[in-house]
């Protein structure tokens, strides 16, 4: 642990009636880090992220985020410090158009009396235009975000994570469900990102990994088996044994 | 398309509200007075729907007890009508107090003997009491089923209460405010009905813009996306407790306005209006209008009502059936109820499966796209 962390966990452990989803996990992340959390089904994984964004409390450890604990604060509260998530599956508002999903996203301040009472801020539509373009979703402005394809969901997703300008962002699978040339685009998206941003991504698909291009934790039975360079994970033994599987023969 | 087909809609709209406006200015000359004082009752129940549509149709919370703030608007009105016209009662207080031996107003009474608290207390105190109940379930997270079970339960308190509570509130008799003075003339003449009759025109209209005015803009597509996805608007930073409890509170004046007015028009209040049926049928008017809607509500809440009344004279005892029928055939046929059918593309399918008009040709979100594409 050092300064320069922005996000440290300390020992967690979550259990489930008896059942350590995540035991003794112990990350730091750097500022301004892209790192990419590896592991088997039921490592932990997605478990990890509830930690820290406070959908689940830990049994035991500490979550630090910029030198504050996390622990016990409400999902709210944790997004508007700045630790932005992007879900499994794409969760985006289907009935509301792609703008106005963006306007969820960048509007600051989050009360209601700001959103009942004054239009939305110039600088924020400025966002807004700026988000739809790197995402490429420019045309389809005022169209239902529920009307979208699936890579076009996924997409609208980051931009509403990055127009939430999160210190951290924790993204869930982001290439679950893309094609090939979608993958590629969204690994240059996510490595842009970081340096400016925090950015912790969770995945299975080792090309899209190996394209990050960055640190890599291997999680499983929920603590962090091993941590590196893609080129030190694969050739780990504790990790190609429960995980990568032995070179093909 | 997309050009002439707003052309068209602002035609409709333009028409709609001429036609809306001289109906008004013409009902209270074309109808009877029995006629105009049920169009009158059914018009203030539209604004209970708005309330409902709020809350169910856009934030998804549906709510099985807004009886409890109909009444609580119905019994303020009640109660500031009977006090004012009580100067020939034993005590000067209204006359039921006299036959359960109470010699003193009910000190939270006191306040009703001005009009101007009373025309506060009819829409704040019912937007209190539902702000109150919606923040303690909201925030324990108590969502779904079990929130329309907990608003029915205390539904149920709140019957029971009144139903019970003679030396306050007259029990089960209610307070009639018929046979009660306002500027000096009975509430229940002719006149008086007549302008009561104007005066909820004037607030379902009210109701109306203010309810549109409240889902417009990002406040409205928080509400959506409460409805739609509660954990991910928690996730963008924004707490939803306070949102639901807006809303929820909202509702509950609007209801308050609606039974206060419904009271002065119907000639009593009682623990009836706090009847389980009678806040499931809110919810029907809605779903058979159009969820998600407005006018939807406003226009399920009349017709319905006016149906219930026309049905009833002609064949007692089988509205029940026609109601039932409606609701399952809403659930089943028509899940965005008539109004939301119509905004769809219902009846252009409609028309589509007698042959009547022609396919479109693609799916019409993809036609638009080529048209962009090209362009590029």
């Amino acid at each position: 642990m050092n300064n320069k962390d922005l996000l440290n966990l300390i020992d967690i452990t979550v259990s489930f009636e008896g059942f350590l989803a995540l035991n003794k996990l112990n990350l730091n992340l750097k500022k301004g880090e892209l790192r990419a959390v590896i592991g088997p089904n039921g490592a932990g994984k997605t478990t990890f992220l509830d930690v820290i964004t406070g959908k689940v409390k830990p049994t035991n450890g500490e979550v630090i985020f910029k030198g504050k604990s996390l622990v016990g604060r409400k999902e709210h509260k944790i997004a508007r410090l700045g630790v932005g998530r992007k879900f499994q599956s794409p969760r985006i508002f289907e009935n509301l158009t792609v703008k106005e999903n963006l306007e969820i996203s960048v509007t600051t301040p989050k009360s209601p009396l700001n959103l009942i009472n004054k239009s939305i801020k110039d600088e924020q539509l400025n966002e807004i235009d700026r988000l739809m373009k790197i995402v490429n979703l420019a045309q389809k402005v005022d169209s239902k975000a529920g009307s979208l394809s699936h890579g076009q969901k996924q997409w609208l997703e980051i931009a509403m994570l990055v127009g939430q300008k999160p210190d951290l962002m924790l993204v869930d699978e982001p290439v679950a469900g893309l094609t090939d040339e979608e993958t590629d685009l969204t690994a240059d998206l996510l490595k842009s990102l970081s340096g400016e941003n925090t950015v912790v991504v969770i995945d299975h698909d080792m090309e899209f990994i190996r394209r990050l291009d960055s640190n890599v934790s291997v999680l499983n039975q929920g603590t962090v088996l091993c941590e590196g360079t893609m080129e030190t994970i694969q050739k780990d033994k504790k990790v190609i044994d429960v995980y990568l599987g032995r070179p093909e023969d | 398309m997309s050009l002439s087909k707003i052309k068209f809609d602002k035609k409709i709209v333009l028409s709609f509200w001429i036609i809306l406006i001289a109906l008004i200015i013409a009902a209270p000359t074309i109808l009877p007075v029995f006629r105009l004082n049920l169009l009158g009752r059914y018009l203030s129940l539209s604004i209970v729907a708005l309330g409902v549509d709020l809350i169910w149709g856009y934030t998804g919370l549906l709510s099985l007890g807004q009886g409890i703030f109909f009444a609580l608007g119905g019994y303020c009105a009640a109660m500031y009508l009977q006090i004012t016209s009580s100067s020939e009662f034993p005590n000067n207080i209204p006359e039921f107090f006299a036959l359960y031996g109470v010699e003193k107003l009910p000190f939270f009474w006191e306040p009703f003997r001005s009009p101007v608290f009373t025309f506060f207390a009819i829409w704040i105190i019912p937007a209190l009491v539902a702000g109150l109940i919606g923040f303690l379930v909201f925030r324990n997270r108590i969502k779904g089923v079990y929130f329309s079970i907990l608003t029915q339960a205390s539904l149920l308190v709140f019957f029971n209460f009144f139903n019970g509570q003679q030396k306050l509130i007259n029990g089960t008799n209610g307070l009639k405010t018929d046979v009660t003075q306002l500027f000096g003339q009975m509430v229940g003449s002719e006149s008086m009905q007549r302008l009561f009759f104007w005066i909820t025109a004037f607030l379902v209209i009210a109701a109306w813009f203010f309810a549109k005015w409240v889902v417009k803009g990002r406040f409205g597509n928080i509400l959506i996306g409460i409805r739609d996805d509660e954990p991910r608007v928690r996730f963008t930073g924004y707490n939803p407790v306070i949102f639901k409890t807006i809303i929820f509170s909202i509702a509950g004046g609007l209801a308050g306005i609606s039974g206060a007015l419904y009271t002065v028009q119907s000639g009593i209040v009682s623990p009836q209006f706090m009847t389980v049926p009678f806040s499931i049928e809110m919810v029907i008017w809605v779903a058979v209008g159009g969820r998600g809607t407005l006018l939807g509500a406003i226009l399920g809440a009349v017709f319905i009502n006016y149906a219930k009344s026309l049905v009833s004279e002609a064949l007692p005892a089988s509205w029940m059936f026609i109601q039932g029928g409606l609701f399952i055939l809403v659930v089943t046929a028509l899940p965005e109820g008539v109004l939301g059918w119509i905004q769809g593309d219902g009846p252009r399918n409609l028309l589509q499966r007698f042959g009547l008009k022609r396919k479109i040709e693609t799916y019409p979100s993809l036609e638009v796209n080529n048209k962009e594409g090209n362009n590029e």
